[in-house]
């Protein structure tokens, strides 16, 4: 019964998606009216209508796997009699079928908020956007009934279900999906802007005020998304590592890399109203790559954890899709972009010609990274071998990419719009360049490997950023005759704020990247219960094995005390690190626990490789300086893009909109609540 | 400087911008990629010496051997078979009779070292480079029942 109301109410769904792209759209463009009026008021019902009908089938879909009804497919074959009630939630989006209705649930999440939260908007545009949204809904709605249905049912239903990939039985299952998600499809609402700005015509401050918020929000959600599955993997895979260029991680990077972009090249259209063709492009390009990574991700062409199955309907399906959106869009762009016009000049030395030159960095990485994703998938579909592209291309790319970007994030916020002159900015810089090239020359007294050229410039690119905040506060917070005034402090805008916060954010990843990789420690030993090991300065007693049974898996469990090497032989242990090497009972998998000592200088990291000659084991043993500063980093940022949007210029409305802006909003008047015919010939 | 000018001074500085990066993208690319040979390839010479390339197949049945934590085994596409030896921690799902891909170097005697063992994330998959390797010898995948894909339904 459940799974036919969530069936239903899916279906009921899709009616009411294809309703919201066309009747509120049709209504935009016809003469204001009445017949005009009752079109496009029925936007912001629909979208609330449409997202309960998604939350509901969701729901339904949660509550079948908490109630583990075997005869429905999807719950027999990722669920299981003896899987925890945590995860049986999880569950619920651990499949192709459910991760694509959770995808379908966010981006409702986000078609609601909009219609909730876009008082502020003429009528127009955000008629415009719920339509755009609407139509991405019907798509993925039209995918999620038609190749993925998540309510099919299995009659006769088996006895037990197949349980869940162990990998995924992990509290990191229940947040990384969600927040990613979040993220990813928060792009379609800059991508909903950009489309309806296009249809509009209008591409001015006002439109960039309203379009940043947005963008941030789903930039900081992607960000966390992706810190807490490098956060996963580390803990999870067993091995220590915590971003492996795999396909699917740069399926997400991709969409982040541009979304960077659009979030630096939004303020630049919004104070200056330049760039306007760039943002929009960009805006289309960040949503193109989300769908290009549920694509790659979806339809089966890589295998990975994230591809739970392989059905080629799917993948022709999501191609079509992708072509559609980028297809059209494009076409749009192309018909419409001649008519955006160019914002205000600027010099060669300015801040906008700086978020200029880190937007090209960011989509260059961008290209650089597709490049070595899709490459060895074209070949290998051409039937012209298989080749793989690994980490060393990667690192090699990326590092000089980044380098001019880390340079730019402490010139850029200094540097004045329009012009700035370069002696005054090198003279405000002079005490952060020190600080850069000093730690530069400190490099050696963090690693025992000596001065290391690459570990060097890490460390003065992430000294360079904190040093440039530090310049940059000061600034603020000294009054004309020099003094230090707190209370200046005040002046500043939060997005000031938030935006300081994230540079920061990077700072502290850069730091912690630069240290994991020149100074971490990986050891793998052979050692037997009652042996001990020194690394890097700690000592790792193996004490004993022994047998655990855990609710739907048996274990190895290794217990480990850990001291220093120089604490005296029977001081207190200083941890007991216990990893486990399980067995999952219904699918005879086996699975590595490692087990972490943390603290925010380094992670003290064991795992269990498998059992060698008598009571040997193979294991794995790594020390790893500064590790959690990369995660640190992310929060950081994101916690930046979230601060950046409370501030108060956003929540302004358009009545009280103030036409002082730096660049001449073109039409700073609310536009009448339903359009004339031939909208754009007039402008 | 006139704007036509600075257009001009922008176009030059982005396009050399650009084909710096693309000349490093491209040169860092020609230099990491990774071949992948079956092991009747490495067999009939084809692999390069020298070079780091993929090998996959199935790993032989009792070829496992260790000793500490180096660990000797063969990798088979069921015609020609290549000894591997490797150091480290191999991936939970590595089991005599099943899929494997590694990546390293052939050294003089013909033998593999490998420098990275790599396994899927679900024992359900055959690597895709393993299933290639064991179509190219002529023998597809199909063979032991724990290499098919999920069925859609149990």
């Amino acid at each position: 019964m459940i799974a036919e109301v969530g069936h239903f109410s899916l279906t009921l769904a899709l009616a009411l998606a294809l309703v919201l792209a066309i009747l509120p759209m049709a209504g935009s463009f016809l003469p204001a009216g009445a017949t005009a009026r009752a079109f496009t008021d029925t936007a912001r019902p629909l979208a609330v209508v449409l997202f309960g009908l998604v939350l509901l089938a969701f729901v339904s879909l949660g509550m079948l796997f908490l109630g583990n009804d075997f005869t429905v497919s999807l719950v027999a074959t990722h669920s299981n009699l003896s899987l925890p009630v945590a995860y049986r939630l999880a569950a619920t989006w651990g499949s192709h079928e459910g991760s694509m209705l959770l995808w379908v649930l966010m981006l409702n999440v986000w078609t609601a908020a909009v219609a909730a939260f876009s008082a502020s908007l003429p009528a127009v545009l955000r008629v415009r956007i719920l339509s755009v949204l609407g139509a991405i809904t019907t798509g993925f709605l039209l995918f999620l009934l038609f190749t993925s249905n998540p309510f099919e049912r299995l009659i006769p239903p088996p006895a037990d279900g197949r349980d869940l990939n162990p990998l995924l039985q992990d509290p990191g299952m229940v947040f990384h999906p969600p927040l990613l998600y979040m993220g990813y499809v928060g792009l379609s609402v800059a991508f909903a802007f950009a489309v309806a700005g296009l249809i509009g015509g209008r591409f001015d401050a006002a439109w960039a005020r309203w379009a940043r918020p947005w963008t941030t929000v789903a930039w900081a959600f992607l960000t966390l998304g992706i810190a807490l599955g490098s956060f996963w993997a580390y803990y999870e895979l067993g091995w220590g590592g915590w971003w492996f260029w795999d396909p699917v991680e740069n399926a997400s990077f991709m969409p982040w890399l541009v979304a960077t972009a659009l979030i630096h090249s939004l303020a630049v259209t919004e104070k200056r109203g330049a760039f306007r063709s760039w943002t929009v492009l960009l805006a289309i390009l960040g949503f193109s790559l989300s769908l290009l990574g549920t694509f790659l991700v979806r339809s089966g062409v890589l295998t990975s954890v994230h591809a739970f199955a392989t059905d080629p309907t799917r993948g022709v399906f999501i191609l079509i899709f992708l072509a559609l959106v980028i297809g059209g869009s494009l076409l749009l762009y192309a018909w419409r972009a001649p008519a955006l016009g160019s914002g205000t000049g600027f010099a060669l030395i300015s801040r906008e010609s700086m978020l200029l030159a880190n937007n090209v960095v960011l989509v260059v990485a961008m290209a650089a990274v597709l490049l070595g994703t899709l490459y060895p998938l074209a070949l290998d579909t051409l039937g012209m071998g298989k080749i793989s592209v690994g980490p060393p291309y990667f690192e090699a790319v990326f590092y000089p990419l980044m380098a001019p970007a880390m340079f730019l994030m402490v010139v850029g916020p200094l540097a004045r719009w329009k012009e700035a002159p370069l002696p005054d900015i090198a003279r405000r810089l002079r005490w952060a360049l020190a600080v850069a090239i000093a730690a530069a020359l400190l490099q050696p007294l963090t690693t025992d490997a000596g001065f290391r050229p690459l570990a060097a410039s890490g460390l003065a690119f992430g000294l360079w950023i904190v040093a440039g905040v530090v310049v940059a506060l000061l600034d603020v917070l000294r009054d004309s005759n020099g003094r230090l005034r707190p209370s200046r402090a005040r002046l500043h805008p939060a997005s000031v704020w938030g935006m300081q916060l994230a540079h920061l954010g990077v700072a502290v990843f850069v730091i912690g990247v630069t240290l994991v990789k020149s100074s971490e420690t990986e050891r793998e030993l052979k050692l037997a219960p009652g042996q001990s090991v020194e690394v890097s300065g700690w000592r790792i007693d193996f004490k004993d094995l022994r047998t655990v049974t855990g609710p739907n898996y048996d274990a190895m469990r290794g217990r480990f005390e850990l001291r220093r090497a120089t604490d005296a032989a029977d001081a207190p242990a200083r941890a007991m690190m216990q990893p486990e090497k399980r067995v999952y009972r219904a699918q005879r998998m086996p699975m590595t626990e490692a087990a972490i000592n943390r603290s925010l200088w380094r992670d003290i990291y064991i795992s269990m490789g498998e059992p060698l000659s008598g009571s040997d084991w193979a294991i794995r043993v790594h020390v790893k300086p500064f590790i959690n500063w990369i995660w640190l980093g992310c929060v950081m940022m994101a916690l930046g893009g979230l601060v950046a949007v409370a501030d108060r210029r956003y929540r302004r409305r358009l009545a009280t909109e103030d036409s002082s802006q730096a660049a001449p909003a073109r039409d700073p008047s609310p536009l009448p609540s339903t359009p004339v015919a031939g909208d754009f010939a007039a402008r | 400087m006139k704007p036509r000018q600075r257009r001009i001074v922008w176009m030059i500085a982005g396009l050399l911008a650009l084909s710096v990066a693309t000349a490093l993208v491209l040169n860092a690319f020609r230099s990491n990629l990774v071949f992948f040979f079956t092991p009747s390839e490495v067999a009939q010479g084809k692999a390069p010496s020298g070079r780091v390339f993929r090998i996959g197949g199935l790993v032989g049945e009792g070829s496992v051997q260790r000793e500490g934590t180096t660990v000797r085994f063969t990798v088979t596409d069921n015609v020609h078979t290549i000894n591997v030896s490797y150091t480290g921690i191999l991936p939970d799902l590595f089991k005599e009779g099943r899929g494997v891909v590694a990546q390293g170097l052939v050294q003089g005697d013909g033998s593999f070292l490998a420098r990275e063992v790599l396994a899927k994330h679900d024992e359900n998959y055959m690597p895709p480079e393993a299933a290639e390797a064991l179509k190219r010898a002529g023998h597809p995948v199909g063979a032991p029942d724990q290499f098919k894909q999920k069925p859609a339904k149990p």
